[in-house]
C-alpha cells in the first residue's frame, strides 16, 4: 500500500509541476532589444520554443520618400538608416548614383571616403561591442568606449559640421575637403585607440563571464550561414572568408593593405572577436589613407558642374556658376535611364541600394538592402532551443540597428 | 562591357534553363535574367545548385510597380527581382519575374530560408502573394494596416494618421488632415519642359532669318 500511495503522491507532483508553454512580450521598450524591438517569445519554461521578432515600429518610408526627392535630397536619409555608421550607408547610394550617371570620383574624394568609411566602422563596432557587454553584464566597457566613441564623432562634425547625420557623401565624391589640421588630429587618434582597444580586450576577451554567455551561443553553421543570407561579421563569424572590400573593391579599396579576421565557431564570441580584430584592421586602412591623403591633391568631387556645385566663392563673381547652383539644389540632375544593384561592405554586413532611374531626375526605385533585416529574420532559427538570456546575447551579436531594418 | 566570363555564364544559363529563362540582359554590368513566373523556384536552385553558377546567398528580393505596364501583353504591372550572389565565383545575377496583383508566385522559401522576410515585405510594400509561404503576415506597417504603401498609386501621405487622445486615454486613427495642401514640386527645367510649345516671338529664335547669329552667318558665308 505505502508504495502505491508514494506513486499517485509522485504522479501528482509531476501533473503541478508541469509548466505550461508560456508566451511571453519583450520589448519594445526593452534596454537589451536595441532599439524598438517587440519579441513574442513562446517559452517552455525558461527555454525559448519560438522567437517571433515584430518589426516595423520605426518604418518610416524610405524608399517611398527617396522616390519622392531628387538624388541630392536623398542622400540625408541614408544617414537616417543605420545612425550609427551613416557615411557607409550614404557610400552606398553615392556608388550606385555615380554608376549610373557613369562618373568617377578622383583620388582624392575616394580616399576621403575610404578614410571615412572605415571610421564609421570602428565606431559602429565600439558601439556594438560595449552595448553587448552591457546586455551580459559587464557595465565598464559602454563608460570607456563612449568617450572614444565621442572623439570620433568629433571628427565627423569636423569634416561635415554633424555629430551624426553627416550628408558628407555626395554622388560625385565628398562635400567638401578635410578642414586643416584634421588629418594629422585622425592619425593621431589613431594611434591612441589601440590602447583603449587593449584595455577593452583585456577586460572582455578572457572575461570568464562574458565567455559563459557567448560561448556556444547562437552557433550558426557555414551553411545555415549562407542560406540565411547573412553578410559582414556574421558570415565571417562563421568561417566564410568574405568581404566586399577585398572581393570586390570599390573607391580605390584594392590599393590598400589589411586582413580580413575570420571566426571558427560561428558563435556569438566568434562574432565579437572578428569585430574586436577588424577595428584594429580599420585602423590600419585610416592610416594609410592619411599617408595616401598627404600625397594626393586634387579635387574631392568631380569636375562636372552638371553633377557637382560650384565652390561658394565662385558663386560671388561667376553667374554661371551661380546659376548651376540654384538648378542643383532645386531640379537637381537628370539621371540616364538604367538600374543597378551596388552593395558596400558596411559595419553590419552587405548594405546595398537595388536603384532604378527613369531618366528623370528622381529615383524610380530605390530599394535598401539592409544587412540586419536578413540578420534579425534568422533570429528564431538562432535562438530556438536557448535560454531567455541567451536571447538577450543573441540580439547584442547580431548588431541590428532599427533603423536600417525598418527603413 | 560585361566580362566574357559573365557572358558565356549567361549563355550556359539559359543554355540549361531554357524553359525557364525567357531573357537575358546586361545593365551596367549585371547580368539580369528574365524568368517564367511559374519556374522561379527551378532557376534559384538552379543558380544555387549548379556548379558554375553556385549563387549560395540570396541578398534581397524587392519590386518594382510600374502601373503603366498593367495592360500590356505578357508582364503585369510588377517586376519581382531576385538577387543572388556568388562568394565562390564572385558574381552576382539578378533574376526578374513579372507580375500583377493577382497572380500567385511560388515562394522561394523552399530554397533560401533567407527568402522569408523578403517575401513578406514584398507582400506588404506591394500585395504580391507568394504561394506556398506559411507566414506571409505583414511585417513593416502597422497592425491593422490596409493598402500596399510603396505601390505608386498610395499616397506619400497614406490615409490614416494617428494621435495620442487625452480623453480616451489611447491612441485614435483618424484620416490625414492636412493644414497646407500637399505640394509636389515639380522643378523640370522650364526650358525643357517647353520643348514643343509655341510661345508668341518663338519664331523668332527658331527663324534663321532673323537673330545676330544667323546675320554673322550670312555675313562669314558672303
Amino acid at each position: 500500500m505505502a508504495v502505491a500511495k508514494k506513486t499517485t503522491e509522485q504522479t501528482d507532483i509531476a501533473e503541478e509541476t508541469q509548466i505550461k508553454p508560456f508566451t511571453m512580450n519583450f520589448g519594445p521598450q526593452h534596454p537589451a532589444a536595441h532599439g524598438v524591438l517587440r519579441l513574442v517569445l513562446e517559452m517552455e519554461g525558461e527555454i525559448v520554443e519560438r522567437a517571433d521578432p515584430h518589426i516595423g515600429l520605426l518604418h518610416r518610408g524610405t524608399e517611398k520618400l527617396i522616390e519622392h526627392k531628387t538624388y541630392v535630397q536623398a542622400v540625408p536619409y541614408f544617414d537616417r538608416l543605420d545612425y550609427v555608421a551613416p557615411m557607409n550607408q550614404e557610400h552606398a547610394f553615392a556608388l550606385a548614383t555615380e554608376k549610373l550617371l557613369g562618373i568617377t570620383v578622383p583620388k582624392r574624394g575616394q580616399y576621403i571616403r575610404v578614410l571615412f568609411a572605415e571610421l564609421g566602422r570602428v565606431l559602429n563596432h565600439i558601439l556594438n561591442i560595449t552595448t553587448f557587454a552591457l546586455d551580459v553584464g559587464a557595465l565598464t566597457p559602454a563608460l570607456w568606449g563612449f568617450e572614444e566613441r565621442e572623439k570620433g564623432m568629433e571628427f565627423y562634425e569636423r569634416v561635415c559640421g554633424a555629430r551624426l547625420h553627416a550628408n558628407y557623401f555626395r554622388p560625385g565624391g565628398v562635400h567638401q575637403d578635410l578642414p586643416a589640421g584634421l588629418a594629422d588630429d585622425m592619425l593621431e587618434w589613431c594611434e591612441e585607440l589601440p590602447k583603449f582597444l587593449k584595455d577593452l580586450d583585456s577586460l572582455l576577451t578572457h572575461n570568464r563571464i562574458f565567455k559563459q554567455r557567448t560561448v556556444d551561443i547562437g552557433a550558426v553553421s557555414k551553411e545555415d550561414a549562407l542560406d540565411w543570407g547573412f553578410s559582414g561579421p556574421m558570415l565571417r563569424g562563421s568561417g566564410i572568408a568574405w568581404d566586399l572590400r577585398k572581393s570586390q573593391p570599390y573607391d580605390s579599396y584594392e590599393e590598400f593593405d589589411f586582413d580580413i579576421p575570420i571566426g571558427k565557431t560561428g558563435d556569438c564570441y566568434a562574432r565579437y572577436l572578428v569585430r574586436m580584430e577588424e577595428m584594429n584592421q580599420s585602423l590600419k586602412i585610416m592610416k594609410q589613407a592619411i599617408e595616401k591623403l598627404e600625397k594626393t591633391d586634387g579635387p574631392v568631387k568631380v569636375n562636372d558642374r552638371k553633377i557637382a556645385p560650384p565652390p561658394r566663392a565662385e558663386m560671388k563673381s561667376s553667374m554661371e556658376a551661380m546659376i548651376h547652383h540654384f538648378k542643383l539644389y532645386t531640379e537637381g540632375y537628370h539621371v540616364p535611364e538604367g538600374e543597378t544593384y551596388t552593395a558596400v561592405e558596411a559595419p553590419k554586413g552587405e548594405f546595398a541600394v537595388y536603384l532604378v532611374s527613369d531618366g528623370g531626375n528622381r529615383p524610380y526605385r530605390c530599394r535598401i538592402r539592409a544587412p540586419g533585416f536578413a540578420h534579425l529574420a534568422a533570429f528564431d532559427f538562432m535562438s530556438k532551443g536557448h535560454q531567455l538570456a541567451d536571447a538577450v546575447s543573441i540580439i547584442g551579436s547580431l548588431d541590428i540597428v532599427f533603423g536600417e531594418i525598418d527603413r | 562591357m560585361p566580362g566574357d566570363a559573365l557572358r558565356d555564364l549567361a549563355d550556359y544559363i539559359k543554355e540549361n534553363l531554357d524553359n525557364h529563362v525567357g531573357a537575358y540582359e546586361f545593365k551596367k554590368n549585371e547580368l539580369v535574367l528574365y524568368a517564367v513566373r511559374s519556374g522561379i523556384c527551378k532557376v534559384l536552385s538552379f543558380l544555387r545548385d549548379d556548379k558554375e553558377c553556385h549563387c549560395e546567398l540570396l541578398m534581397d528580393i524587392t519590386a518594382v510597380d510600374y502601373p503603366e505596364r498593367a495592360h500590356e501583353q505578357g508582364t503585369g504591372r510588377f517586376e519581382v527581382v531576385y538577387s543572388l550572389l556568388s562568394l565562390r565565383h564572385n558574381h552576382r545575377i539578378r533574376v526578374k519575374i513579372y507580375t500583377d496583383e493577382f497572380e500567385l508566385i511560388p515562394s522561394a522559401t523552399s530554397v533560401f530560408s533567407s527568402a522569408g522576410w523578403f517575401e513578406r515585405e514584398v507582400w506588404d510594400m506591394y500585395g504580391i502573394l507568394f504561394d506556398g509561404h506559411n507566414d506571409l503576415r505583414r511585417i513593416l506597417t502597422d497592425y491593422g494596416f490596409e493598402g500596399h504603401p510603396q505601390r505608386k498609386d498610395f499616397p506619400l501621405t497614406g490615409y490614416v494618421e494617428l494621435r495620442y487622445d487625452e480623453e480616451l486615454k489611447r491612441v485614435v486613427y483618424e484620416p490625414v488632415k492636412l493644414t497646407q495642401d500637399f505640394r509636389y514640386f515639380d522643378y523640370e527645367s522650364p526650358w525643357e519642359a517647353l520643348t514643343d510649345v509655341q510661345l508668341p516671338g518663338d519664331e523668332k529664335a527658331m527663324s534663321p532669318a532673323h537673330g545676330y547669329k544667323a546675320a554673322k552667318k550670312a555675313a562669314k558665308k558672303g
